[in-house]
């Protein structure tokens, strides 16, 4: 067991936690942030990503001790003072969820692959988010919210 | 309830309350609960109309009768809370059954809050499957919000003296014509604690008439599930809760050998717990528990047992019980066939998949003062607290089961394997204990769909007419087995066997399986009478409601516009279930070197009667299509001698965002027929259709489901 300071959605959380214990059991564990989704523990479902430093990273598949000193965010820190994200609103907008429990990973995928680029091609979304898994088969209108969320975004609404 | 009876239930729609356990009889006192509501109006629905007097006023001290199932509550305020035992998985009934209450109650949907799966909260109810939903519970709350607003209606009549026939009650009021006087519903109980209790079939406003019913409402709670504040099974959190893990055996029917837990118990905040065959082990933090879990060595002795090889022989076999009736016979097969100009027999596979929920199963189980109260995902809540109550030995009374709105289930999560370990575990370490199944444990520990063989022969004229039809589906199960064409001879007969996986319930269990084997049979038939599948499977439908998605379906897809090619085909196919009706058309490419599939493009018709939410339907057939793609091309479970060799998502495929085509929903509304359950036969139509698209181009029939396991190449 060792201390660890972990930045996360701007916050300060000091741990303790063993060397191999992954960022996904900490945030889940430990700091009650449940919004990060547990599917596979291989890092092929996607439930469980999170942004480090803007980039989508699978946190069942990290140790929590290699997330120190990045910026980490998850899904509880997407909305700001009661505003929604592009993506978030997308989704709601899209219905593009039934059971909801892939949602924060593909919100979470999402965010960071329209981050940089805003009108992602049909072969870039795949790149980006065949690693996400959504059991109950919502994909088609996945791809609608992205595809609001990207035109928003384009257009110089929402972040 | 085994996998036979579960079905043959769901198929000759006995209603839940003949499944009604008998310890009813004690069931739990009430009245604190009621006492919890406050004043205003609280509406039961009661099955005997001897119940159904008005039960005076002031139910704080009143004893309910014992026999409801389902109830509602207006207070003071005019909030509504309804109350169902009924569980919100991803089908969105949360949402939609809320809507059937706005409609019959005339007040605004957001006024509604849905309390559900918790058994102190919630009248006793079977569970949440067989598509059972919309055709039973939502007309018993329609009933209790018909009762409800008529009664508030009489109410407002009385206190201004005048005709309840000329009053209108709308957005949660009672108005007069004139709308010179009005009073909220909330007003019009005083404050005083009302109760209603009704049986009666009282008419239910028209679909034609719905203004929320029958509108897309978005989902209950959307804005919980994009912040990640919704709190899933796994997520519960409780003061004092430590994690727990249990030891598997090596594989099934494993006996144990040798034990020691030694090096487990050295590890600081760790506990390990025995009781009987059970080793778990509890600690402070979750990475203990599952190091501890890794610490333990335990030598097993599995036997050998069945696998993947030579199974439909087995299950051909291997009967279980005694060979029984045919489920449907008519005149004579054998003439019939002898006779026939076209003759064809074939067999056709399943195999056993997995419902590989995201979430999977997990409690979270705490003990205060001999009470126990369980969070868990399940599919029947009630039927987890009767495995709880056997379990530890308690009353009814003494075990509560919490179900929040859980990471779906498909089918799978009718059990308390979880619930059951999580409560042994707080009950040896005395504090809450949280147990989350891993992926593995998921797909090993929990049931599966079953494999199954079906043998069709079938019989034709030169012309098309079907004369003869016999379908034998051996361990699958019996939904769908009958056929929906017109056949003046017909032999239909389900065979229980010896199943070498645990099978369980799953969404659209049997009928997928039925409805690949006859209407890839059906198109075989038609090539073989050298007629168009979709002219010859006309020719022999008289069911207007079937008739009418698959010419839908057809039309929209533009069935007949494109011949098909050795690299491109064309399929469809069509069938019903549970109320439902579908027809579903697949457009595949085929890669003439390596013989891998793709879907391009599905259209589907569907119609269930009145539709209640049009997206959260249209949601339902997507998501349909797409989970149905999975056991069409490439789901199966990998085992022999016990094991299962594929139970990770590296090693079992699911569908994924590149599998998925292009999805074109077509949605009939008949508003003069009843609404039927939409969670299930969605999926039926799209093995056949793509099996008879990839029979078109390229002249191979598959029987067997998967139909491209071995990385989406066709099987040869």
């Amino acid at each position: 067991m060792g201390e660890l300071v972990l930045n996360i959605n701007g916050k300060p959380y000091k741990v303790n936690a063993a060397q191999e214990e992954t960022l996904l059991s900490v945030l889940r564990n430990r700091l009650n942030l449940t919004g990060t989704k547990y599917g596979c523990g291989e890092g092929q479902c996607g439930a469980c990503t999170v942004l480090m430093d803007d980039a989508a990273t699978r946190s069942c598949s990290i140790p929590a001790a290699a997330a120190a000193g990045a910026k980490v965010t998850t899904i509880e820190g997407l909305e700001q003072n009661g505003k929604l994200t592009a993506v978030q609103q997308a989704f709601l907008d899209e219905g593009a969820f039934q059971c909801g429990y892939c949602t924060s990973g593909m919100i979470m995928s999402i965010t960071a692959l329209l981050r940089d680029n805003h009108a992602p091609n049909d072969e870039q979304i795949l790149g980006a988010m065949n690693g996400n898994v959504c059991r109950c088969g919502t994909y088609p209108r996945i791809l609608e919210a992205i595809k609001r969320a990207s035109s928003q975004m384009a257009s110089g609404g929402g972040r | 309830m085994n996998l036979g009876e579960l079905e043959r239930m769901e198929q000759e729609n006995l209603s839940e309350r003949e499944q009604r356990p008998q310890y009813l009889g004690i069931e739990i006192d009430r009245r604190d609960f009621l006492k919890v509501l406050g004043g205003g109006l609280l509406v039961c629905l009661t099955p005997l109309p001897l119940l159904a007097q008005e039960s005076g006023r002031g139910f704080g001290s009143h004893e309910l009768p014992k026999d409801i199932s389902a109830w509602l509550h207006i207070d003071a305020d005019g909030h509504v809370k309804v109350f169902t035992g009924k569980v919100e998985v991803g089908q969105n009934i949360r949402t939609s059954l809320a809507q059937a209450v706005a409609e019959e109650l005339r007040v605004p949907f957001d006024s509604i809050t849905m309390i559900m799966g918790d058994t102190d909260l919630v009248p006793w109810d079977m569970g949440t499957f067989g598509s059972r939903t919309t055709p039973t519970m939502a007309p018993q709350l329609r009933n209790m919000a018909v009762a409800g607003r008529e009664l508030l209606v009489e109410m407002a009549a009385e206190r201004w003296n005048t005709d309840a026939s000329k009053l209108v009650a709308a957005s949660g009021r009672v108005t007069t014509p004139d709308g010179s006087k009005a009073l909220t519903y909330g007003e019009l109980t005083r404050g005083e604690a009302l109760v209603k209790s009704v049986a009666g079939d009282p008419p239910f406003t028209p679909a034609t008439e719905w203004k929320v019913a029958g509108t897309t409402v978005p989902k209950a709670n959307g804005r919980d599930f994009v912040t990640g504040q919704h709190q899933f099974p796994s997520d519960i959190v409780r003061p004092e809760m430590m994690f727990g893990a249990v030891l598997r055996p090596e594989g099934f029917n494993a006996t144990l050998q040798a034990l020691d837990t030694g090096a487990a118990e050295k590890i600081p905040g760790v506990s390990v717990v025995h009781d009987g065959d059970f080793t778990g082990v509890v600690a402070s933090d979750a990475f203990a528990a599952q190091q501890a879990l890794g610490a333990i060595r335990a030598k097993w002795n599995v036997p050998q047992q069945q696998g993947n090889q030579g199974l439909f022989e087995y299950l051909k076999n291997n009967p279980e019980g005694q060979v029984g009736r045919p489920d449907h016979m008519v005149g004579s097969v054998a003439e019939a066939m002898s006779g026939a100009d076209v003759q064809l027999e074939s067999q056709y596979t399943v195999e056993y998949i997995a419902h590989a929920p995201l979430e999977p199963r997990a409690a979270v189980a705490e003990w205060n003062n001999g009470k126990l109260t369980v969070w868990t995902g399940t599919q029947r809540p009630f039927g987890v607290r009767d495995e709880l109550m056997q379990a530890f030995h308690l009353p009814a009374e003494k075990v509560r089961v919490i179900q929040p709105d859980m990471g779906s289930g498909y089918g799978g999560k009718h059990t308390g394997e979880a619930a059951i370990e999580a409560a042994r575990l707080s009950k040896a370490s005395g504090k809450p204990v949280k147990v989350v199944w891993t992926r593995q444990e998921e797909f090993t520990w929990a049931y599966f769909r079953p494999a199954g063989l079906i043998e069709i022969k079938g019989g034709a004229r030169h012309d098309g007419t079907l004369v003869a039809w016999e379908h034998h589906n051996y361990n699958s199960g019996p939904a769908a087995i009958g056929t929906p064409y017109d056949v003046a001879n017909q032999l239909i007969q389900y065979h229980p066997t010896k199943s070498p996986l645990r099978p369980g319930s799953y969404r659209g269990l049997a009928a997928t399986a039925n409805h690949f084997a006859r209407e890839s049979h059906m198109d075989a038939m038609a090539h073989a009478a050298q007629m168009e599948p979709v002219a010859f499977r006309l020719k022999n439908i008289s069911n207007p409601r079937l008739k009418a998605v698959l010419q839908t379906a057809a039309d929209k897809f533009g069935w007949g516009n494109a011949k098909s090619t050795p690299e491109r085909g064309f399929g469809i196919a069509c069938g019903t279930d549970k109320g439902g009706f579908v027809a579903t058309c697949a457009e595949v490419t085929i890669d003439p070197a390596t013989k891998q599939v793709k879907i391009r493009r599905v259209v589907e018709a569907w119609e269930s009667g009145a539709i209640v939410n049009p997206d959260g339907l249209r949601n339902q057939m997507q998501g349909a299509i797409v989970q149905a793609i999975g056991g069409a091309l490439f789901e199966r479970i990998l085992f022999a001698n016990g094991r299962i060799q594929n139970p990770l998502f590296s090693k079992y495929r699911i569908p994924r965002f590149s599998d998925t085509p292009e999805v074109e929903i077509v949605l009939l509304d008949r508003k003069d027929l009843p609404s039927a359950g939409a969670g299930e036969t969605g999926l039926v139509g799209l093995a056949p259709a793509v099996g008879n698209a990839i029979f078109a181009a390229s002249g191979v029939r598959l029987r067997s489901m998967p139909m491209a396991p071995d990385n989406n190449k066709i099987r040869t």
